[in-house]
């Protein structure tokens, strides 16, 4: 602790009282390019930073000990404040973890909705990077632009769900919702919007500048091993030319019939990492629009049939008395999963998003461990930012791309 | 006879009980003679103290003597070359243990691999840091959430809670709401010790509503003045609706339907 006088006066930020000519800084939390909570210790020798100590904790909100005090159905709206640039992709990846445990799929149209929706909130979250990147290394416009577009990606959410940020837009077991009339033109239309922007703004704006190739080329350089020891996933484990996508790996929902490209790029630095935003935002478009036809050839249940953990449908509970008594059990107890442990992981925008759940047979779940991506990602940090200047260290943490909600959970 | 409930276990507990409901087991299988996991299973040898396939993943029990060895194996020969996840279950109440899980993955062959191990309550385990980086942030976040220690970690120290706190909060014996202590940080932390008579414990449940407390909570149907010492006999100038059986009105509990 700094012991402050009138002769060494306390200076918030800096710690001059060091032996050697380094200097500590404190950077953040409340730094504005710190993606929100991130405290970052680091050891200056010049300019040049030569030890970084990511400190997290600051948005930690108990959400695995929530989940132990919840029943299943309770906590699904919990997960939305996790990574909450793209809630629906929590709500899924849990509800997935918790379909395996009981054993039961979501019926087709369900799985079409959920894909769709996965791939839009794809589109929502890369748009969010784009922008906050960009505004982090210095182009203001870009951002204004990315968020123009972001907007319609949210209204296309809030038709669906009527959120536009936390949407808990998927249940286990299935979807509440079927798509309102005129969604999936407007879904259409986007997805050329999108496709026109990113080729014709952000790419034209970003792709060749010559200053943001500067600030992002062959900074935060990741081989390949050490993306794979420090648990990178998603973007940052392709951005260092490993192939691996689990939507093509391990295919869930509808990926496994769907056409699609997984970017991956050689350079291992910020701009390659850039560049792969960028392609697939394409690729969740070109998926969007190949789900169009796959929707409309589905039959119009939303919720898997499993009276003993998930409710009848409406019409059902309204006239079958046996459909109103489990639903009112369902209701007041929570549903009682068989006991057992599972680990299902996702692709969810950031990267690996898995939900470890164990179950003891009881309504709450025993325990829940979410395995956030940005997690792992902040753990790197203290690799990737040794050795390089002050500058390139806001560029670094926003290529990581990383999320608070689902660092401190 | 009735079920036994560890008394120290303060998490939320159903409160209805079916006695005759018998939970049952998601179904676990063997490993298949010629698959990848087979070949895994040779490779670990007698390490291996039980071992089942559930979900689609192998799921291997090891001592937690072994850790490093396993995990070394399974990273140099089986090719799983990224540690996806680790942490612990809390069972002290029922065995006085820890359970650890490290989930592994091999991104040749698309397969995933858990390796389980129980450690008594107390004991350390062996950080396996110099295989998995990813370790690093993993272990300190167990050692913060639970207690566990780890040995060889090149900074064990909390991670996600201050560093002055006390208690491990993901363990069952602590409240979600939070124990005395977590009650008093702040107000010791922002006005200092002394303060605590003045300010009172923090409250930390978002649900709670206090009735004396005329500062953050209004009355309905009429107003009493801010910050107000509450009345024991306070004047309810509302009226409810009267029905055709009960006068809510009357202070009298049970009432009668007066036609009668």
């Amino acid at each position: 602790m700094q012991v402050s006088n009138k002769l060494t006066p306390f200076f918030e930020n800096l710690n001059f009282e060091r032996d050697d000519n380094r200097m500590v800084i404190n950077f953040g939390p409340q730094h504005p390019s710190a993606h929100g909570q991130l405290r970052l210790v680091l050891e200056l020798d010049g300019e040049q930073v030569m030890k970084a100590y990511p400190d997290i904790g600051y948005l930690h909100r108990g959400i695995e000990k929530m989940a132990e005090n919840m029943t299943y159905n309770e906590f699904l709206p919990t997960t939305d404040r996790l990574d909450y640039i793209a809630s629906t992709s929590n709500n899924y990846a849990y509800a997935l973890a918790v379909e395996k445990l009981l054993d039961i799929e979501a019926p087709r149209r369900a799985q079409a909705i959920r894909t769709m929706l996965l791939e839009l909130n794809r589109i929502i979250s890369h748009l969010f990077f784009v922008a906050t990147h960009a505004l982090d290394v210095g182009a203001m416009s870009v951002f204004l632009y990315a968020f123009r577009e972001r907007e319609f990606a949210m209204d296309l959410m809030e038709d669906y769900c009527g959120a536009r940020l936390t949407h808990s837009a998927v249940r286990i077991g299935g979807v509440p919702l079927d798509l309102p009339a005129g969604w999936l033109e407007n879904a259409a239309i986007f997805c050329d919007k999108i496709d026109h922007e990113v080729e014709h703004t952000y790419g034209a704006l970003l792709n060749e500048n010559r200053i943001w190739k500067m600030r992002l080329e062959d900074v935060g350089v990741i081989s390949a091993e050490d993306a794979l020891s420090w648990g990178c996933s998603g973007v940052m484990l392709r951005g260092s030319n490993v192939k691996w996508d689990i939507r093509k790996e391990e295919p869930y929902e509808l990926y496994g019939e769907l056409d699609f490209d997984i970017p991956t790029s050689d350079r291992c630095d910020s701009y390659g990492r850039f560049r792969m935003y960028m392609e697939e935002m394409k690729q969740s478009t070109r998926m969007i629009r190949q789900l169009i036809p796959l929707y409309k050839e589905t039959k119009p249940q939303l919720m898997a049939h499993s009276p003993q953990y998930i409710s009848a449908p409406k019409e059902e509970i309204m006239t079958q008395n046996y459909a109103l008594m489990q639903h009112f059990v369902l209701v007041t107890q929570g549903m009682r999963p068989p006991k057992g442990e599972v680990y299902v992981a996702t692709e969810s925008p950031k990267g690996e998003l898995g939900f470890y759940i164990k179950s003891e047979g009881e309504p709450y779940a025993y325990r829940l461990k979410c395995r956030a991506p940005s997690f792992f990602h902040t753990g790197l940090l203290q690799k990737l930012l040794v050795g390089v200047y002050l500058a390139d260290v806001v560029t670094i943490i926003g290529t990581t791309n990383i999320v608070f909600g689902e660092v401190d959970r | 006879m009735r079920k036994y409930v560890p008394k120290d276990n303060v998490q939320k507990k159903a409160y209805y009980t079916d006695r005759f409901h018998v939970v049952p087991s998601v179904p676990r299988s063997k490993v298949e003679e010629g698959s990848h996991f087979a070949d895994v299973m040779k490779t670990m040898g007698a390490n291996v103290k039980e071992s089942y396939i559930e979900i689609g993943q192998l799921v291997i029990h090891i001592a937690p003597e072994d850790n490093f060895k396993v995990m070394k194996m399974l990273k140099e020969t089986c090719g799983y070359t990224q540690c996806s996840e680790q942490s612990a279950v809390d069972y002290l109440a029922k065995d006085n243990e820890f359970e650890l899980f490290w989930q592994l993955l091999n991104i040749t062959v698309a397969k995933r691999i858990r390796v389980v191990c129980r450690l008594a309550n107390g004991a350390a385990i062996e950080s396996i840091e110099p295989l998995y980086k990813s370790a690093n942030f993993a272990e300190r976040e167990m050692f913060d959430m639970f207690g566990i220690k780890v040995n060889n970690h090149p900074f064990l120290k909390r991670i996600l809670m201050p560093d002055d706190w006390e208690g491990h909060p993901l363990l069952k014996t602590y409240p979600l709401h939070g124990d005395e202590f977590a009650s008093w940080y702040e107000v010791d932390k922002i006005f200092g010790k002394e303060y605590r008579d003045i300010i009172g414990p923090e409250n930390r449940d978002p649900g709670k509503i206090d009735i004396k407390d005329t500062k953050r909570f209004s009355r309905i149907g009429y107003e009493v003045p801010f910050a107000a010492e509450y009345n024991e006999n306070e004047e309810v100038p509302v009226e409810y609706s009267e029905t055709a059986l009960v006068n809510y009105n009357k202070k009298t509990s049970i009432q009668l339907d007066e036609r009668r």
